[in-house]
């Protein structure tokens, strides 16, 4: 008999903020890749990507569930939908002959949706950023603090942000968001 | 708080995402350097006082190491700028 083999997020069962301003949500599972190079790996990453990653610091850009965030001037985290097949072989292929690294991190980190008029606000509870609109605007992207844990942070909308948390301190994140809901009221 | 401009993400930022990684601009030669040299390289610092070149790292952000150009009696930074840049002149 086969056995079972059942994926589950660390963050089941976990309390996540859900108030009249704010709700926060476990993201679907993602495939997710770290790409470091110079600007020349951009143009073969776009044709085999559909997305090319941006050369702007802190920048981001998307299409569809495919997404490449900047991390910095040579290292970006390409987001794809879970089951984006032999995505690690098409990219490799299509970075051939360009110096790069390539690293599947799918399962390293989690991702995390804040949502509504009082996310920003959720975020100021524990991240040192201005988040304002004016100072971090839509498309925005950064690794930064919340609180003691590392994350990555995208504004994706006004009110709307994705973070990317360890996975590891994926409960540590979700208590303190959820205690700092508690707190905003 | 310290806001310091990281010259790779181009934008101020906290202090609490950076890390101190000690005086800047220290060549490494130990082909060429003599046992005197390579005792300063390993073991010798300077203790400034007033403008001081250091290594500082963006850990939790871009990663990237710079250099900055900080008063070491006011905390002031008069400059930042990219790993292998030369030393601004001192405003
Ligand atoms: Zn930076």
């Amino acid at each position: 008999m086969t056995p079972e083999v059942v994926r589950r997020s660390v963050l089941d069962g976990r309390p996540l903020p859900a108030t009249g301003r704010v709700k926060a949500y476990p993201l679907p599972f993602a495939t997710r890749l770290n790409l470091r190079g110079s600007p020349d790996v951009v143009e073969p990453v776009r044709k085999a990507f559909g997305v090319a990653p941006p050369t702007q610091p802190m920048g981001s850009a998307s299409a569809g569930e495919r997404a490449a965030l900047w991390l910095g001037p040579d290292e970006w985290l390409l987001l794809a939908e879970e089951n984006a097949g032999d995505l690690m072989g098409t990219l490799t292929s299509a970075l051939g002959g360009v110096f790069h690294s390539l690293v599947d991190i799918s399962h390293r980190q989690v991702g995390i949706a804040i949502e509504g008029p009082g996310a920003a606000r959720l975020l100021a509870a524990g991240c040192p950023l201005d988040l304002d609109a004016r100072a971090f605007p839509v498309g925005m992207s950064t690794r930064t603090l919340l609180v003691k844990a590392e994350i990555g942070l995208w504004r994706r909308e006004e009110n709307f942000f994705r973070i990317e948390v360890l996975r590891s301190f994926a409960p540590y994140v979700a208590r303190i968001l959820d205690l700092a809901a508690r707190d905003q009221g | 708080m310290l806001l310091i401009h990281c010259p790779y993400c181009e934008m101020e930022r906290p202090e609490v995402e950076f890390k101190y990684g000690g005086q800047a601009h220290l060549v490494r030669e130990p082909q060429k350097a003599t046992d005197e040299e390579w005792t300063d390289f390993l073991y010798f610092r300077d203790n400034t006082r007033g403008l001081h070149a250091e290594r500082w790292r963006h850990a939790v952000g871009c990663g990237r190491f710079f250099n900055c150009l900080r008063d070491t009696v006011s905390d002031k930074i008069a400059a930042t700028y990219k790993a292998g840049e030369p030393r601004p002149s001192s405003p």
